[in-house]
């Protein structure tokens, strides 16, 4: 007797506005117009892909206190888009990032109800938390958030959401005409949530969806976010794309999970991967480089280095040394809207200039070598063979593919790699369930 | 010379019974396809577009607070979230959904409204509403509302309460306005030479301060099809005549009440509303079923569609420059009037055969909107 192999979940990301996204390509299309998103979505619904994903963005990032202009920018909102995209596909799920500390519960609450009626079940919402009073500038309530609070908001407010979409029974709606009843209580939908962020009472307006709830999803990589996830989400985006620290991170996270009276299988561990085909290995190495250098350009380079030193470098040759001198340590970091990306600054210097002492390495190729390489590079057949192993040897239980290119670029991916997934009968040749709880195998609420 | 035709889109219809009518798909309230459905009637009579109701609470016949009652349509979908799933599926009619301002954020509401306008190329609009319910407040637990109800009006700290949500809602429609601005529409430059993908000098902080809130912009959303979607708002009061909205729908009761109301409303397009049964017994059938006569704040008209022709010319001559139609029952009376009305209207060179504009400012004849930002001027 064989035992069932492992499926693989499969999730596309729109890609976003970072440097990942190559936009200097010939074959780089508009990132804003909706048949960009179209065809990206219905891509992904012919490789039978579980769901699409957009992030989402609040205020434009700014770098020596100027509008960042060397990258894509400029997108839109986006439950706005998947309620667009439901009328154009049929089966893939849509989901979307919506930050919790510039929305309001009962709204947001709401318009992810909305769209889980619209799509007929296939809802989903990345839960993401903001502290800074940088993007507060664009909302009514500012940067109030100290950032130690960040998940107990994010919480508070996913709670409550749930306690919202739960009023409304789902044989609520009669619309008996006959008994004159179309609701089978009068004023339905009451609601009374008093918390440490969130006061709010009264009566919710959607009745209860046809996923019960919408997907949960979650992105954080910190202690209290993988306990947030263990707890509350249905899937995680997680940064660990090697197999090992994959492996570790799926054992922890799934392993926190018993805690909460939830079984492993209920919470989806999703990598996000970018992936470079090629006919041979060495025809995928070296279209991989070629994209890199799309993707770092002279000024990028130059720009990825002023955010580790933390310090104007624009009299520095990008194809020239590192500077002679360390990172700046300073709290008021020169960029603005993006995360923080390094922990500790005077380490992570001090091993670029090893390398780049060690590989002869200028300031564009050394950024190059150390920032963002791809995840899968190699032939269909070993990408395949790859995401099947990390799936079955519990680094990962799926992974949500970032294309470089917008819209075409999952196109060879769904062409010429999940047509093997699916003879390796870890990957569905057709969809069997109408939802996104259903596609992932879990429970409807 | 030729009017403007728009429909109300809500639950069953206006008629609180509207659900109980044998016509009516009460089931089918929240479900993609019964606003597909509607939209594409409208579509198909040519009308330059559709309203969506909303609110931020539940149904009620009172403004006081809720009613009681299980016997009407309670609960809807958000009105945002219906024109985008409907707008890739339709090519030209108009999609103005209903958003509040009262509690939600400009930012927000300017970058949905815009993606709206995305998907549907051009053919987003928004009825900007105000929200004085304190039961809608206590959704947000972030104000408290007096609770009042029209017997209380006249009294001074009322008036106050309703001019400073008006004054809140003009900040609001401000501060969309100018985000929709904040890029120039060649802002985009994706310059290989200097590794540039924008001009950050063509990106525009909007530096909005005001009493309720400050917005400090760019948008995250590139300026949208039409640069500034078709701004709206139901008044029953000249201070919406300083909401700065593009155009107005009041509430006239006869011909010579709207040339009053249009000569105070302008420079706003105006466009009347009128309850319309299409059908001489539906109301009193309905009134019957719900154990009281419907009143409405807008004009109620039933009977023919050759009366209601009549009527919509009249008003028209006295200066109303279009009518949103509330069908008192949906889908019959949506039909009726793209079956009926709209021949009768053509017949008399009153109503467009095709449409001659793809967006929305093109049906209603408004000109390509300037960008207050833009330092160069677009030269054709």
């Amino acid at each position: 007797m064989t035992s069932q192999k492992k499926q693989v979940v499969l999730a596309a990301h729109f890609p976003g506005v970072n440097n990942t996204t190559v936009w200097s390509d010939p074959a780089s299309g508009s990132q804003i117009a909706f048949e960009s998103f179209r065809r990206f979505a219905q891509t992904a619904e012919r490789g039978r892909f579980d769901f699409f994903f957009l992030a989402e963005g609040l205020r434009l990032r700014e770098q020596r206190g100027r509008i960042h202009d060397l990258d894509v920018v400029g997108r839109p909102d986006a439950l706005t888009v998947l309620a667009g995209l439901a009328a154009v596909t049929t089966h893939l799920g849509l989901t979307g990032t919506v930050n919790a500390t510039f929305n309001e519960p009962y709204e947001l609450a709401r318009k992810l109800a909305s769209l889980d009626h619209l799509s007929g079940g296939r809802a989903g919402w990345n839960v993401v938390t903001s502290s800074d009073a940088f993007t507060g500038e664009n909302f009514r309530r500012g940067g109030y958030l100290d950032r130690a609070d960040r998940y107990t908001r994010a919480a508070e407010v996913l709670h409550t959401a749930r306690e919202l979409w739960d009023t409304w029974p789902s044989d609520e709606v009669l619309a008996d005409r006959v008994a004159g009843t179309f609701t089978r209580h009068a004023d339905p939908g009451a609601f009374v949530h008093s918390g440490q962020h969130v006061g709010i009472e009264g009566h919710f307006t959607v009745p209860r969806t046809p996923q019960g709830r919408p997907l949960i999803i979650q992105a954080g990589d910190s202690d209290p976010g993988r306990e947030f996830a263990a707890r509350d989400a249905d899937a995680i985006f997680s940064r660990h794309g090697t197999l090992e620290s994959g492996k570790a991170f799926y054992a922890d996270v799934k392993g926190r999970m018993a805690r909460h009276g939830r079984h492993p299988d209920e919470l989806k561990i999703l990598p996000a991967s970018t992936f470079v085909l090629g006919d041979s290995a060495a025809d995928a190495a070296e279209k991989a480089h070629h994209i890199r250098r799309q993707q770092v350009s002279p000024q990028t380079a130059i720009l990825l280095l002023e955010q580790l030193w933390n310090k104007d470098l624009s009299d520095h040759d990008p194809e020239g040394p590192l500077p002679a001198f360390d990172p700046v340590l300073d709290d008021d970091s020169i960029i603005k809207g993006r995360a923080r990306l390094f922990d500790d600054p005077l380490a992570t210097a001090a091993q670029w200039r090893a390398l780049a002492d060690e590989k002869q390495l200028g300031i564009r190729d050394l950024i190059i070598e150390v920032t963002g390489r791809q995840t899968f590079i190699g032939t269909p057949g070993t990408v395949a063979a790859t995401i099947d192993e990390f799936v079955q040897s519990d680094a990962a239980d799926g992974f949500i593919l970032v294309p470089h290119i917008v819209p075409g670029g999952l196109d060879e991916f769904v062409d010429q790699v999940v047509p093997l997934l699916q003879e390796r009968g870890v990957h569905r040749t057709d969809y069997t369930t109408t939802t996104l709880r259903g596609h992932l195998g879990l429970q409807h609420e | 010379m030729s009017l403007h035709l728009a429909v109300a889109l809500d639950g069953a219809g206006w008629h609180p019974a509207a659900w109980r009518d044998p016509s009516a798909r009460p089931g089918e309230l929240f479900s993609p396809e019964y606003w597909l459905d509607l939209v594409r009637i409208a579509e198909r009579g040519k009308l330059d577009f559709v309203t969506i109701e909303d609110s931020l609470g539940l149904q009620s016949g009172r403004y006081d607070g809720l009613d009681g009652r299980a016997d009407h349509v309670k609960g809807r979908l958000d009105a945002l979230l219906i024109a985008a799933r409907v707008a890739p599926v339709t090519t030209h009619i108009g999609l103005v959904p209903t958003v509040t301002v009262t509690h939600t954020e400009p930012f927000h509401v300017s970058t949905q409204l815009a993606t709206l306008d995305y998907l549907s190329t051009g053919r987003a609009g928004w009825r900007a509403q105000v929200s004085g319910r304190a039961g809608e407040a206590a959704h947000f637990g972030h104000r408290t509302f007096p609770a009042f109800d029209p017997a209380t009006l006249a009294e001074p700290a009322v008036q106050a309460f309703i001019a400073e949500l008006f004054a809140e809602a003009a900040d609001h429609i401000e501060v969309v306005r100018r985000l929709w601005d904040s890029w120039e529409d060649d802002a985009e430059i994706r310059d290989v030479a200097t590794g540039r993908f924008v001009d950050r000098d063509k990106l525009h902080y909007i530096d909005f301060t005001g009493e309720r809130f400050s917005v400090k912009g760019p948008s995250i959303t590139p300026r949208p099809p039409q640069g500034q979607p078709v701004v709206t708002a139901l008044t029953h009061t000249p201070l919406g005549y300083r909401l700065g909205v593009d155009l107005l729908y009041v509430t006239p009761a006869s011909a010579q009440d709207a040339a009053a109301l249009v000569a105070a409303a302008r420079p706003a397009r105006v466009f009347a509303d009128v309850v319309v049964f299409l059908d001489p017994d539906r109301k009193a059938r309905l009134d019957e079923l719900d154990g009281a006569s419907y009143t409405s704040d807008a004009h109620i008209y039933v009977g023919d569609a050759a009366g209601l022709a009549e009527l919509l010319l009249s008003w028209h001559d006295a200066g109303v420059d279009g009518f949103r139609l509330r069908p008192g029952v949906l889908p019959a009376d949506l039909t009726a009037v793209v079956e009926d009305l709209v021949p009768l209207l053509r017949a008399r060179g009153a109503f467009r055969t095709d449409y001659t504009a793809t967006t929305l400012r093109g049906h209603l004849g408004l000109p390509a909107a300037l960008n207050r930002y833009a330092r160069t001027e677009v030269t054709a």
